[in-house]
């Protein structure tokens, strides 16, 4: 069947020094869908970032005890800033194991085409001029859908229930949506949806309901001439 | 009540519109209109309060550092300068963004009483702008007290 829309809420670091610009980012990605985790510098987000990680990899089967720890589906970050600059949180990110999937936007309110092709080159996945519109934020939903994906697929792997057809279809086949702007939804809702959700997969309920959720979707052998083959 | 909502809305629109035309605000501020429902129904005045904040904060740093007995640090000038600039942008505040890429100028030709004047316009702007956005919230006060709808306003 298909786990309920409800947990494809991305989980978006923002880094940014200035407080308007704070404001402004969340609230643009509350409003398509996103949940939000604000911080002022690139230094704050590597320790929001480690302290999650630091639970995981002392032990990958444990319940988190604290129900804020959410995975990071991407980070945006301003460029200019004092101390770490964007790109310095940028280089640290790719230069890491554990983080250089998560797929990273660099933000200025410079056209600076040096800057620009720096950034890209380095492994950003897009360059926002600021000020940051609406619009801009649907380009991200791709970015987000794949880290998602990537990492139910590394699951799968994991537990030795992966798909026999290898490719990732369609979304409709895996009863995802890609979510459009949701005006309707309280962020307040969105936020314990995510918890509730982060609560079960953090237990081994997840990997049951993925298996659950992926076999009725796996394609069931075709009899061809008395043979089966498995599509 | 009707009539007076109508009056009021007609009001709001006018005000709106001439704040527009004048300058004071940009089509950066209509986005933010965008982001504002009822998840989040105080979100503009919320987002000016904290730029509002921002300027006097902002430009209490640029006066200290031009206040200098000696030479005056353009760059620490100059830095305040560029973050006015950006929160400026943001918001919409047209005027004051206007100010600080030319005050921005000034501070990189090193020019003292360039800084001085723009640093005296940029708080009289922003403070005529605050003005400016006070009364346009009132009206949408009055509306709404009055049994009415804050209209949305097309600028074009």
């Amino acid at each position: 069947m298909g786990m309920a829309a409800a947990e494809w809420k991305f989980h978006v670091l923002a880094v940014d020094d200035s407080l308007v610009d704070r404001k402004l980012i969340e609230r643009l990605l509350q409003k398509s869908s996103c949940q939000v985790t604000t911080v002022d510098s690139g230094y704050k987000a590597l320790e929001f970032l480690g302290l999650r990680q630091g639970i995981e990899s002392n032990d990958p089967t444990a319940l988190s005890t604290s129900p804020q720890e959410v995975e990071v589906n991407l980070i945006i970050t301003d460029y200019c800033m004092p101390g770490m600059t964007g790109y310095d949180l940028l280089k640290k990110l790719k230069e890491s194991s554990v983080f250089k999937n998560i797929p990273v936007v660099i933000m200025s309110s410079e056209n600076v085409p040096a800057r620009i092709s720096r950034c890209l080159e380095e492994g950003a996945e897009e360059f926002f001029l600021k000020p940051v519109r609406l619009a801009d934020l649907n380009k991200l939903k791709p970015h987000m859908m794949r880290t998602k994906l990537k990492n139910q697929k590394l699951e799968e792997i994991e537990n030795g229930t992966e798909a026999v057809e290898p490719e990732i279809k369609g979304s409709e086949d895996m009863g995802i949506k890609i979510l459009p702007l949701q005006s309707e939804l309280e962020p307040k809702q969105v936020h314990l949806q995510v918890v509730k959700q982060e609560e079960e997969t953090l237990s081994n309920n997840k990997r049951k309901s993925m298996e659950e959720g992926l076999s009725t979707d796996r394609p069931l052998p075709r009899l061809e001439g008395g043979i089966a083959t498995a599509v | 009540m009707d009539a007076l909502v109508a009056q009021l809305q007609m009001q709001y629109r006018n005000y709106t519109v001439s704040l527009y035309q004048q300058g004071f605000l940009d089509d950066q501020f209509t986005e933010l209109k965008k982001l504002q429902d009822d998840a989040s129904p105080d979100f503009v005045a919320e987002v000016l309060s904290l730029f509002f904040e921002d300027c006097v904060k902002l430009i209490g740093n640029m006066a200290r550092a031009l206040d200098q007995t000696g030479t005056v640090d353009f760059s620490q000038v100059g830095a305040s300068v560029h973050q006015l600039k950006g929160s400026s942008s943001s918001v919409g505040a047209k005027r004051v963004k206007g100010l600080c890429i030319t005050f921005k100028e000034y501070c990189e030709a090193n020019n003292y009483e360039g800084c001085v004047r723009c640093l005296q316009q940029v708080d009289i702007e922003f403070k005529a702008l605050q003005t400016k956005l006070q009364d346009m919230f009132n009206l949408e006060k009055q509306i709404i007290q009055a049994g009415g709808k804050v209209p949305q306003v097309d600028i074009n």
